[in-house]
């Protein structure tokens, strides 16, 4: 058993090292540049990650500021609001959102989400908030935007669920001493929320550590350009999806040896966030839990 | 004036408990729309052809034969290189994981259920396919395997929390060594919420995609050995999808279909399988 | 014209001042509590509980585990609401008007019947939050200072002022167990209820803390109506002018505290307090 652990540390171990050993090439001949170049270039051989670093923060961010007040809300209305026999089966069925592949969101993404936001809702922002250069440009539905609407979508089970799990661990005490003090249910809901406030942080960077990670659905909407532009109705392109694209097709070891950088990226950018997620999260839920779930 | 804010505050809780509850009819909404769409574009070009055929060039039809043979295939690689080590892990942090070095091990599997699926997919492309020169099903199960690895151990290590102490310490009790009452006792116990853990991490898996883009490739035959290209149902999802072809696009939704079937199907058990331990 | 007081031998030491106690302030009862039935779905936990509670006195609800006497304080407050299941026959008239008459203010009567729980239980908040709570939520203050002022007013009602004035700021969490307990008190007292009313408030305390509760008990009575559940009859001796015991979800008996520690009407209570069970 102790060496099944041992082996488990080694995996990660592992990662790392093949990661770093495959993307020493492009390393050696970028360095630091690599992160702050704009140049997607396969045919120069320049290559830099500026592009995908913008593509998945901007999306991650788009995610996040769409899914975390949805997810809340729904957290909240399970845990505090819903009578214990309804929120279960609701329950079961916000978590079979994340159960839907990747891929699948991807295919519904092309051929439902992005013609819906193309002539539903691309025009009214851009009507009312094309002052903005946010919401400027071309409309075709594939872009920035629907990335993170997609995104949103798929990281709001995620968050809901672990939200879910942060308020049911707060004490019953809690909510009596509201209560008991004249409180309304929003105001003793406002006192859980405090209780459960390091859990929910954690519980948004986990969301923005898989948003992060998101492969083929965002591959599928987002348009795959490696550019920076301003506005959310442009296509783009993440890390992820530029690894997805290229990787077969790439030729020539620099080529490769950038995509594997790219990947190491964001090996390291996940295991960061969700290591920060984990240890937030960690304290709240594995005290003794208040309301049984 | 009491009286007054009163009515505020209470008009206040009662648009928040309206604005919660939207939220989650949102979700389920959209999780109804996603449904609807698969079911009602799949269901026209599901017929047993499809199911038995693989891909032909545009207008010729086609199916996914193939792909889920491939798909078969590659669930069954990773899960003989998954679930044994994911659950003696699990094993492992339950029983012996309270010192520094299972705290170590802990953390470690929990970040890694969160690295993406590409970045395993890379690391696999250059321990197994670059060394082979070609891709590969057994590629592909290796990196699926490593995928499922930290879900089966965390939900293993859960599952054997569950089992109550007096059952160890009466075993123990007797004299039994601390292995043989691992084995013995306490595995036998959680074997049922394991199992349905095990369930649900093939679930998962079955529906990934992007570590097997360069792995096990993807092919358009049936493939009967494990050192070429494989095709899997996922992969030919997204090729379909991504084609110019309005006739493949029908066939990634009936793809999709059966996936779904699967993979709702899965949920759904374990769902009712662990309804009766509330 | 007294009877003689038959004496009987109890281990209780009823003290002095209990046996001097004077009468209460007004004839009209505070809470008046008429064929009380409650039950938690099918299960009845009050039997036809009548009582009344007059103004601006300590009452002591004693009994042994699980004989209703929580649950009874509970129903004076509707805290029982917030159970599923939970269903009330009978009237909780206070000052004349049913609260669980449909329609009534639940908030409103919060507000006037503040309670304080057997394990403390302050936010995470700081001190002056925690005591601020009330005041902010049913907007009593007009300004910053009188909010000060009245948060302090509170702390010195409590008896705990003078060891925190200078920390403030700090998280109520930082206090110890006794003093975490002073600060609910004093936080209920902030809105100035009109009754408080309290589950066992000092039986998770040591003696030091205990004493200083039973002591804050018997100051307070000059303000407020009280009423305390215990299960030692030692403090109900020491701090209530009235008892009631409670057997099985009935009211047994009620009586002034020195008459039912050494004269009891009925052979159950002597039964209780003689310790010949619970």
């Amino acid at each position: 058993m102790f060496s099944a652990g041992l082996l488990v540390l080694l995996m990660s171990g592992g990662i790392f090292l093949a990661l770093i050993v495959d993307s020493m090439l492009s390393i050696r001949e970028f360095g630091f540049a690599f992160l702050t170049s704009r140049q997607w270039n396969p045919i120069r051989g320049d290559f830099g990650a500026l592009p995908f670093v913008y593509g998945t923060l901007v999306s991650s961010l788009i995610a996040l500021l769409i899914s975390v007040p949805l997810s809340l809300g729904i957290a909240i209305f399970l845990v505090e609001q819903a009578p214990r026999s309804l929120s279960r089966p609701i329950g079961f069925l916000v978590e079979l959102l994340a159960a839907i592949p990747s891929v699948v969101y991807g295919l519904w993404g092309i051929f439902v989400l992005a013609p819906f936001l193309r002539v539903h809702v691309e025009p009214p922002l851009a009507a009312w908030f094309g002052w903005l250069p946010l919401f400027q440009g071309p409309i075709t539905g594939i872009g920035l935007l629907t990335g993170g609407v997609i995104l949103a979508i798929m990281v709001t089970p995620i968050i809901s669920a672990v939200v879910r799990d942060v308020l049911a661990a707060v004490p019953d005490t809690q909510r009596e001493a509201a209560l008991a003090l004249g409180a309304t249910k929003w105001e003793t809901t406002r006192v859980v929320l405090v209780n459960g406030a390091p859990g929910i942080a954690g519980a948004i960077i986990l969301g923005l550590g898989r948003a992060i990670g998101e492969t083929m659905a965002v591959t599928m909407v987002i348009g795959n350009r490696p550019e920076i532009s301003a506005s959310l109705f442009e296509p783009s392109y993440t890390i992820a999806s530029a690894i997805a694209n290229e990787f077969t097709e790439a030729t020539g070891e620099l080529y490769l040896s950038a995509l594997v950088e790219l990947g190491l990226i964001l090996f390291l950018v996940t295991f960061l966030v969700n290591g920060l997620a984990r240890i937030l999260v960690w304290n709240v839920t594995r005290k003794t839990a208040g309301r049984a779930e | 004036m009491a009286m007054r804010t009163d009515k505020v505050r209470k008009l206040s809780s009662a648009v928040m408990t309206t604005l919660t509850a939207s939220c989650t009819f949102l979700a389920i909404g959209i999780l109804a729309v996603i449904l609807f769409y698969i079911a009602m574009r799949g269901v026209s070009s599901i017929n047993l052809q499809f199911l038995i055929d693989s891909p032909r060039p545009v207008g010729e039809g086609g199916g996914i034969g193939n792909a889920i043979l491939g798909s078969m295939v590659l669930l069954g690689l990773s899960c003989v290189i998954g679930m044994p080590m994911g659950i003696s892990v699990g094993v492992y942090l339950s029983e012996f994981g309270t010192g520094r070095f299972g705290g170590l091990v802990r953390f470690v599997v929990d970040t890694l259920t969160g690295i993406p699926s590409i970045v395993t997919g890379v690391f696999v492309y250059a321990i197994v396919v670059l060394p082979m020169k070609h891709f590969s099903a057994v590629a592909g199960g290796i990196a699926l395997g490593l995928i499922m690895i930290p879900i089966v151990a965390r939900t293993t290590e859960e599952m054997i929390k569950l089992v109550p102490h007096s059952l160890r310490e009466g075993a123990l009790a007797l004299g039994a060594p601390q292995w043989r009452v691992t084995l013995g006792v306490v595995i036998p116990a959680a074997a049922s919420g394991i199992a349905t853990g095990a369930m649900l991490a093939v679930a998962r898996v079955s529906g990934e995609t992007a570590p097997l883009l360069f792995t096990a490739f993807g092919s358009r035959f049936f493939s009967y050995y494990l050192d070429q290209p494989i095709a899997s149902l996922t992969v030919q999802i997204y090729n379909y999808a991504i084609s110019p072809y309005d006739e493949w696009h029908a066939l990634a939704w009936a793809a999709t279909l059966v996936l779904m079937t699967l993979i709702l199907s899965i949920n759904i058990v374990v769902r009712f399988l662990t309804r009766k331990r509330f | 014209m007294a009877m003689p007081m038959q004496r009987i031998p109890t281990k209780i030491e009823v003290p002095e001042r209990t046996l001097k106690r004077v009468s209460p302030v007004s004839d009209m009862p505070k809470i008046a509590v008429q064929n009380l039935n409650f039950y938690y779905g099918q299960t009845q936990a009050l039997h036809d509980v009548s009582l009344q509670i007059p103004e601006r006195i300590v009452m002591a609800f004693i009994g042994p585990s699980g004989c209703g006497k929580s649950t009874f304080l509970r129903t004076l407050n509707r805290m029982n609401d917030v159970i599923p299941g939970a269903r009330v026959a009978g009237k909780v008239l206070m000052d004349g008007r049913d609260v669980y008459a449909p329609g009534t203010d639940v908030v409103e009567l919060r507000r006037k019947v503040g309670m304080v729980f057997q394990k403390s239980n302050p936010f995470p908040k700081s001190i002056f939050d925690n005591v601020a709570y009330g005041l902010r939520i049913n907007r009593l203050t007009a300004s910053k200072a009188e909010l000060a002022e009245r948060v302090e007013q509170a702390l010195v009602d409590a008896a705990l002022w003078n060891e925190v004035k200078d920390r403030l700021k700090l998280s109520a969490l930082s206090l110890s167990g006794g003093q975490q307990q002073r600060l609910c008190i004093a936080r209920a007292l902030a809105i100035r209820p009109e009754v408080v009313l309290m589950d066992e408030p000092a039986s998770a305390l040591d003696p030091v803390a205990t004493h200083k509760i039973e002591e804050l008990i018997v100051e307070l009575k000059r303000q407020y109506t009280i009423v305390i559940v215990t299960h030692n009859m030692q403090q109900a001796a020491r701090v209530s002018d009235t008892t009631a015991f409670f057997l099985l979800g009935k009211l047994i008996e009620v009586n002034p505290t020195d008459k039912m520690f050494t004269a009891p009407n009925e052979k159950l209570t002597e039964d209780y307090i003689t310790g010949r069970f619970g």
